[in-house]
């Protein structure tokens, strides 16, 4: 018959070395050290580089967008071409609220967040019936569709010439955002800071164990009994509601909204800032983003002609020597200085 | 006088209700029909086996019952409820569980998080977003107290791709039982396995508790007749015969359709 908890025998050396590993693999979700890097990369940014807050503000904004790219892609495996239109749908709604007399910036946040995540509640019912290139097609239709409605919808989103005229408040009644973006800025790291607070506790819950199986063997969820439809579909639901949560953030702190928010390569360049990072890390796009944004920042003003080609080439040597992106490369070099002591 | 105390269940032998019953349970893809009008009844606590050549659709009859497959016609029982159109998900929430004839295991992650996943999916913490599924004490202890059962407690933190192909097919078993199966589905438990390995595998599937009931598809005839104190033969889609072990093994048409077959590969 088989062995019942109840009969395990007195503690041995085994016994004890077991009681630490199932602690530490209980442990998972605790904070490391080098989860406070990043944050203290943010704080330290604010005072040594004042003249470049408005683009570190939009910095912070992307690692949110790339953040929701994360949760789908690295977590739950759902690959997405079109997570750009919950990005402009969360920009447009808080910027036509702003344009039409309701500047409150942390409320526009939430309604750019709650729109974009019915867009991506009614849009997943749809596409994730559907798998691999039907579902990567079907994502691109959604944002496509969006696009054009903005687009053709003029009166409402200024179409081709953008939205104008918004008149954000200030937060919380006391911060004005400034010329030189530092309100911007912290405005960006606090939201961002909920929202990674957010996806962490996220990732390491039961429900995201279940997602990374999910992604890892679905034959395995379902025989298992797991509602996989259902898990995919929430996971796809707060995802576009974190992208609409960025793309609000950007109209504010922009003050303008553009149809380029809802575009294909901005659902394209987030993928790749991941991938520079490291896709289902969490830490990814805290690395890939900035790297892809200050290097676009440089070599557009060493190479305004050319920019585009120095990114391309630095893909292409990245994906050859650092594959799995900046993180699996760090991962790879902290092995073998582990190894050679 | 008092009167007689009724007995009736223990006087007269009641037909007990099927732990799994099929009726005409068909399945055809196209013109091709894999699964024809079988009418198959898995009494409960069975140690059943169920085998036939290649192609005769043993795994498609597997994948029908639980639920991966939807039948063309036919109905399926279990327990005597009408399961043929509730979904894998709720077939498994009634206790329904399945192995794979080729492991489908989470082979990135460790041994142990491949039993939790399924424990937490059977306990409905799964749906918990924000508790840090390590708080879910319970369910990892239980999942190593599994491991233990099946001897993979010692590699619960080594990821399944290390483990070598005789220990990823017990790990398959200790998955399955992590969900409390009422109805076991074994796909060719032993498929792919070294000879030295099998034994631990016949091991553990003798000591699994005896009311779970329990279909077995095995190619291996030691192992069919070893365990299986009933035994069905598929041919072509169709029940050819069943019957206790020792009437399959002289029946002239089986040795002729598939164990004389054996004989010459």
């Amino acid at each position: 018959m088989m062995k019942t908890s109840e009969q395990i025998s007195a503690p041995t050396a085994t016994d004890v070395e077991r009681s630490a590993l199932i602690s530490k693999f209980a442990r998972r979700h605790r904070l490391n050290w080098y989860e406070a890097l990043p944050w203290l990369a943010i704080v330290g940014v604010f005072f040594i580089f004042p003249d470049y807050l408005a683009l570190g503000a939009q910095v912070l904004i992307t690692i949110i967008f790339a953040l929701s790219v994360d949760l789908v892609l690295g977590y739950a495996g759902i690959v997405t071409l079109g997570q750009a239109a919950f990005f402009g749908t969360g920009a447009y709604t808080a910027g036509v609220l702003a344009a039409n007399g309701w500047g409150e910036p942390i409320s526009g946040l939430i309604v750019g967040g709650v729109m974009a995540g019915l867009i991506g509640v009614v849009s997943g019912m749809l596409i994730l019936r559907t798998h691999g290139l039907t579902q990567l097609m079907q994502t691109l239709v959604v944002a496509a569709l969006l696009y054009e409605f903005a687009n053709k919808a003029h009166h409402i989103t200024g179409g081709a010439d953008g939205l104008q005229g918004m008149a954000v408040w200030k937060v919380l009644g006391l911060f004005k955002f400034d010329l030189f973006g530092r309100v911007a800025y912290i405005y960006a790291a606090v939201v961002l800071f909920v929202c990674w607070l957010a996806v962490r506790t996220m990732v390491h819950s039961a429900f995201g164990r279940s997602l990374t199986g999910i992604r890892e063997n679905v034959t395995r969820m379902q025989a298992v009994g797991a509602p996989v439809a259902r898990r995919k579909l929430i996971v796809y639901t707060i995802s576009a509601v974190l992208a609409g949560v960025a793309g609000a953030a950007l109209a504010q702190t922009t003050q303008f909204v553009g149809l380029n928010t809802l575009g294909l390569e901005r659902s394209g360049a987030i993928l790749v800032m991941l991938i520079i990072g490291g896709v289902g890390r969490l830490y990814g796009a805290f690395i890939g983003v900035p790297l892809y944004m200050v290097a676009q920042d440089r070599f557009a003003t060493i190479d305004p002609v050319y920019w585009y080609f120095w990114i391309g080439l630095s893909m292409v040597l990245l994906v050859l020597f650092a594959r799995g992106g900046v993180l699996a490369l760090m991962e790879r070099i902290g092995e073998r200085m582990g190894r050679t002591p | 006088m008092t009167p007689p105390i009724e007995k009736p269940a223990i006087e007269t032998p009641a037909i007990e209700t099927p732990a799994i019953e099929t009726v005409d349970l068909t399945k055809s893809f196209g013109a091709f029909t894999t699964t024809d009008h079988v009418n198959f009844r898995l009494e409960p606590g069975a140690r059943h086996a169920l085998i036939g050549p290649n192609g005769a659709g043993k795994t498609t009859f597997v994948n029908l019952v639980s639920g991966a497959l939807a039948p063309s016609s036919g109905v399926i029982r279990m327990l005597g409820d009408d399961i043929t159109t509730l979904p894998q998900p709720r077939r498994v929430k009634r206790g329904l569980v399945r192995t794979f004839q080729i492991n489908q295991l989470f082979r990135r992650l460790t041994v142990l998080e491949n039993v939790t996943l399924a424990i937490a999916e059977r306990e409905g913490v799964a749906d918990n977003i924000w508790r840090p599924s390590g708080q879910h004490r319970a369910v990892i202890d239980e999942a190593y107290g599994l491991l233990d059962d099946v001897d993979l407690g010692a590699e619960a933190m080594r990821p399944v791709t290390d483990l070598a192909y005789g220990r990823q097919r017990m790990l398959e078993i200790a998955v399955a039982l992590a969900m409390k199966p009422k109805v076991l589905l074994l796909d060719e438990p032993a498929a792919g396995v070294p000879t030295g390995d099998v034994g631990r595998i016949i091991e553990t599937i003798d000591r699994l508790p005896q009311d779970i009931a329990i279909l077995l598809i095995e190619h291996d005839m030691e192992i069919v007749f070893r365990f299986a104190r009933r035994i069905t033969v598929l041919v072509e889609g169709r029940i050819l015969i069943e019957g206790a072990p020792d009437v399959i093994a002289d029946d002239p048409v089986v040795r002729k359709v598939y164990l004389g077959e054996r004989g010459h590969t």
